[in-house]
């Protein structure tokens, strides 16, 4: 089953909230330095899977492993597990009693233990990364949308992690932000970082994604390098979706 | 905000700014003034006040604080300032075990809650005092009579003020988005470390306000302890009351001195709140 260029594995997941099924099924498998894509109606069940690779949701059935640690296991050190894994939300959730600085520090100097000058020092660093050095003592509620998430994007990648998660993290924003926040993504892709992203940036798809994962109703429908699944869909749902939002 | 200003500054032009006072206000600080004028001019009310506050006779030395503000007085606030010390401690563990996972914490944090929720504030005042600090002394294998009267009166109030602040911390725990705990784990942040450095700032700075309210409400209980013989300055005005058949001076002078201490607080929170509001 293992493959040790697999940092992802996720092998038959199921997941129940109550009587609702969110996910039916879905096994998946991200190598190193790949870009996932994972696209999808609303309601299909993209964030609980992704949810699912940092253990912030717990499968109902199936397993999940990170570098070929088991997630679900009694022995496995999460917190550990998490340090490699960063995660964008769409609401950004920085901590907005922190400025910007100490956003970016707090995880590095609690979790990886690192002193306060090394900590200052790599935040910087990840904060010229997404370009927003300027802005290191200004509290979230002084800065815009789109450099909010920048920042929280800063805040994962001081963790140092091996792969980086994304939960529609442009969905929140207005449309004249979007760019600046994908155009950081585009970045991270191109210097080799293993990334699964739940979005509907199409165009992101296309110039970032190795493959993209069309899920409907809790199941993965479609697997397909992005060209191909935009252009020659299989499957009806598949064509049905992207003729709605390719459409105009 | 410059908006409600300038109403405001149109509606004292045209003369509405009688509705505008704070009459209420107004009121109680004349009657606080009529009570100092009262206490400074009339024998029988001076006497009467030295005597609740706790300092008859002996003001021309005072050597400390205690001597100064009087014996009475630094009871009431010895006692609340101690047992809301303790009632913030036992409410924020009841208020974290009360939004625990874990089975066991979660009711045990529910029983003492809604236990002390169930009894009168004075008949838990009679219990822990005579039941359950005896209980705790025979079980640690001290003696009971080595708690003085005093400690049982702020073991009482803290316990019962514990479980009021436990709803306060844990409604504002909840209070704060989910995301922030979810940000937090995710970075790899123990569920401790989370609740300490993200979650309980934040919620807090929210409950300061509620918590305030508190201290007060606290501060005027403290006047129940006088059952126990506490001499604080309920326990005073009656046993002034009790000797001279002044009830009139003993019981204004108790209301004066209270009211006083619950204004000057309450206009502090006011503006703490609103300095805090500008900070948001
Ligand atoms: N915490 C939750 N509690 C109950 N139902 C949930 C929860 N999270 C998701 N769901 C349900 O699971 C299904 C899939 O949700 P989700 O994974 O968020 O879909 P997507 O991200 O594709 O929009 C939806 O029907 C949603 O209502
Ligand atoms: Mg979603």
């Amino acid at each position: 089953m293992f493959d040790s260029n697999d940092v992802i594995l996720i092998d038959d997941l199921h997941k129940y909230f109550g009587y609702v099924q969110a996910v039916k099924g879905v096994s998946l498998r991200v190598r190193q330095g790949e870009v996932v894509v994972i696209v999808g109606p609303s309601g299909s069940g993209k964030s609980t899977v992704l949810r699912c690779i940092n253990h912030l949701e717990v499968p109902t059935s199936g397993a999940v492993y990170i570098d070929g640690i088991h997630l679900e296991s009694k022995k496995t050190d999460i917190n550990k597990v998490r340090t490699e894994v960063g995660m964008v939300f769409q609401q950004f959730n920085l901590f907005p009693h922190l400025t910007t600085l100490e956003n970016v520090t707090i995880a590095q100097q609690l979790v990886r233990k690192r002193g306060k000058e090394e900590a200052v020092r790599i935040a910087m660093e990840q904060l010229e990364r997404v370009g927003i050095p300027e802005k290191a003592s200004a509290y979230p509620r002084q800065l815009s949308g789109g450099q909010q998430q920048r920042v929280a994007i800063a805040r994962s990648l001081a963790m140092n992690p091996k792969i980086m998660l994304f939960d529609e993290p442009t969905s929140a924003l207005d449309p004249e932000m979007i760019k600046e926040v994908l155009d950081v993504m585009l970045l991270l892709a191109k210097e080799g970082m293993t990334m699964v992203v739940v979005t509907h940036e199409m165009g992101f798809a296309r110039a970032a994604a190795d493959r993209v994962v069309f899920m409907d109703d809790g199941v993965v429908v479609e697997t397909a390098a992005p060209d191909d699944l935009f252009t020659n869909p299989q499957h009806d749902r598949t064509k049905l979706f992207f003729s709605k939002i390719l459409g105009h | 905000m410059a908006a409600v200003e300038k109403q405001a500054n149109k509606q004292s032009a045209d003369g509405s700014i009688w509705r505008e006072l704070p009459w209420w206000l107004i009121a109680i600080i004349v009657f606080l003034i009529t009570m100092g004028i009262l206490i400074f001019v009339q024998e029988e009310f001076n006497r009467a006040f030295l005597f609740v506050k706790g300092e008859l006779g002996s003001l021309e030395d005072f050597p400390d604080l205690v001597a100064m503000i009087g014996k009475g007085i630094s009871v009431t606030i010895y006692t609340t300032l101690v047992a809301f010390t303790f009632s913030l401690l036992l409410g924020l563990l009841a208020g974290l075990g009360r939004i625990s996972s874990n089975v066991i914490l979660r009711n045990l944090a529910i029983f003492y809650v809604e236990f002390v929720r169930g009894v009168p504030t004075l008949v838990l005042i009679f219990t822990v005092a005579f039941v359950l600090v005896p209980w705790i002394a025979e079980l640690i294998g001290g003696e009971n009579s080595g708690v003085s009267m005093n400690s049982r009166a702020i073991i009482a109030l803290a316990v019962i003020y514990g479980a009021f602040l436990a709803e306060i911390f844990r409604a504002g725990i909840e209070s704060i988005s989910r995301g922030q705990m979810e940000a937090a784990r995710s970075l790899g942040m123990t569920h401790g470390q989370a609740m300490r450095y993200i979650i309980l700032p934040q919620a807090i700075r929210n409950i300061l306000p509620a918590l305030g309210n508190d201290f007060i409400a606290m501060l005027k209980d403290s006047s129940l302890v006088s059952v126990l013989a506490v001499r604080d300055i309920t326990q005073q005005a009656r046993l002034y009351a009790g000797s001279t058949f002044r009830f009139r001076e003993s019981y204004l002078i108790l209301t004066f001195l209270y009211l006083g201490m619950t204004l000057t607080l309450s206009l502090l929170l006011r503006w703490f709140e609103r300095r805090l509001g500008k900070n948001v």
